[in-house]
């Protein structure tokens, strides 16, 4: 993304309008990744539920991956998975 | 035009902001402002304004309400002093970043310690570095006028900046003299309604104040700070010219007395410049060529101004009323002799701080200064020097 100069940007750091926070990739803070494994998922939407990034992916009642791009790696889904079906890793900063 | 009234300075500041009323007006009372919003709060119990007037506990919240009142679109007036001011320091900073166009009335106090509530300017120059513009005020009629004018340039759309508007704690804040005041409807269509940029609580355009802001665009905002500032100095400059056209009177982003064909002069602000004035008139009597400049606009530094009207001159004295404590000189000084340096004739320039905590200065000690400046021999080389102190 290239990033604007002084003169092309709201004064004062204001943001102009709502409901922008999915143009906010928070998965660049990750440095934990949480592996999903779909053996053991029981589909209790546990993880859906906390996750504070809401990148649990979700169809048809099932859960069905995680969304990298606002994953931040916060490790909570892992945490509160009652079935023990994510794991976090280390994120492999230097194969992105 | 309006009444010819006796005010003293707070309440000649009271009455401005009758006038303007305000939609908000959020303060705490701290000596020697005190009466000022005092008389407000009369104005406000007797339903003479339309104001919300919020009596908060500290100055903290006194500046976070006007930021917040501010950010939702409407007029806002607040005023403090000293240690009050200081309590506020976080959000004054944050006033003027969101670009919020509060008036503020601070009527300078010494700030503690040992505890002291009479007048210099410790307290506006502890936040001379905040984006704020800055005025400063010699007499109840001055700080009248300048509070409408302080809408007018804090409010322009390519300025949207707070202004404070600086009078001497007791000296002027409670010195009763002469007001010559406008009609009310004279004000009303001079300061114009606000308009409203960016408000918090239209619903329609809905706007985020304060997000984090990091190393990718803090340093942008900053800069447009920086410009703001810039276009403050010109709409200062038309601003009290214009006004001064609208009712007769006489005001600019500084005033110059006696200073065209002077040699030796005086930069001062405030109520000083009054005592000065004095002097000057007795020492030109006497035949002598000297002369007085005296700074509204502290903020934006008017530098190139500065320099025009002391070039050509043999040596400055500079009446700083705080001090810097461990800078070269006084924070008038350090602006002035820094302004002069592109100069290729330099004149000499010399610092007295002067009147901390309150301290008198009197004409004898004025003309000593002038005295000194006229009896040097070579050019005089930048010392600063304490005036009226004992010990010295
Ligand atoms: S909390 Fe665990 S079991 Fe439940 S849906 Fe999420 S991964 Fe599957
Ligand atoms: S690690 Fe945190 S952000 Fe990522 S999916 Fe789990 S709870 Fe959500």
């Amino acid at each position: 993304m290239t990033l604007k100069g002084w003169n092309e940007v709201p004064m004062a750091g204001l943001v102009l309008d709502a409901g922008n926070a999915a143009e906010y990739h928070t998965g660049d803070w990750r440095t934990e990744r949480p592996v999903w494994d779909e053996e053991k998922c029981k589909h209790c939407m546990q993880c859906w539920i906390t996750c504070p990034d809401t990148a649990i992916q979700v169809k048809d009642k099932k859960m069905i991956g995680i969304d990298f791009d606002y994953c931040k790696g916060c490790g909570i889904c892992a945490d509160e998975c009652p079935f023990d079906a994510i794991d976090m890793i280390e994120e492999d900063l230097e194969a992105e | 035009m309006g009444k010819t009234l006796a005010l003293a300075g707070n309440f000649a500041a009271a009455y401005a902001s009758k006038q303007i009323n305000p939609q908000v007006v959020a303060a705490y009372p701290i000596t020697p402002q005190t009466t000022m919003m005092e008389k407000f709060s009369e104005y406000v119990a007797n339903g003479e304004v339309d104001t919300e007037l919020v009596c908060v506990e500290s100055e903290h919240s006194a500046m976070s309400a006007c930021v917040g009142a501010a950010a939702a679109g409407g007029r806002v007036i607040t005023s403090t002093a000293a240690n009050g001011l200081a309590l506020m320091f976080e959000v004054v900073y944050i006033a003027s970043s969101l670009r919020l166009p509060i008036t503020m009335c601070v009527m300078n106090r010494a700030l503690s310690g040992p505890i002291n509530i009479h007048g210099d300017h410790s307290d506006a120059m502890g936040v001379r570095d905040s984006g704020w513009i800055q005025i400063f005020n010699e007499n109840p009629q001055e700080v009248y006028d300048t509070m409408f004018q302080a809408c007018k340039i804090g409010e322009h759309k390519d300025v949207r900046l707070p202004v404070m508007v600086n009078l001497d704690g007791f000296i002027t804040s409670h010195k009763i003299e002469r007001v010559d005041t406008l009609d009310d409807k004279q004000v009303t269509d001079y300061i114009g309604p606000f308009e409203t940029m960016y408000s918090l609580i239209d619903t329609d355009n809905p706007v985020t104040y304060g997000p984090l802001d990091l190393f990718d665009y803090y340093f942008e905002h900053k800069r447009q700070q920086v410009e703001a500032m810039k276009h403050a100095l010109p709409v200062a400059k038309s601003v009290m010219r214009d006004y001064s056209k609208q009712f007769d009177r006489d005001y600019d982003i500084m005033e110059d007395y006696y200073l065209d064909d002077a040699d030796y002069a005086i930069v001062t602000m405030s109520s000083t410049a009054g005592t000065t004035k004095f002097v000057v008139d007795k020492l030109r009597a006497e035949g002598k060529k000297v002369g007085l400049l005296k700074l509204r606009l502290f903020r934006p530094f008017p530098a190139e101004e500065v320099r025009e009207k002391l070039a050509g001159l043999k040596q400055i004295a500079v009446l700083d009323r705080s001090d810097s404590f461990g800078a070269f000189g006084g924070p008038l000084f350090t602006e002035v002799r820094n302004a002069l340096y592109e100069l290729d004739e330099r004149p000499g320039v010399v610092d007295y701080v002067f009147g901390l905590g309150g301290r008198d200065i009197n004409a004898e000690q004025i003309t000593s200064v002038y005295e000194r400046l006229m009896s040097a021999t070579e050019r005089l080389a930048g010392d600063v020097n304490y005036l009226g102190v004992r010990g010295e």
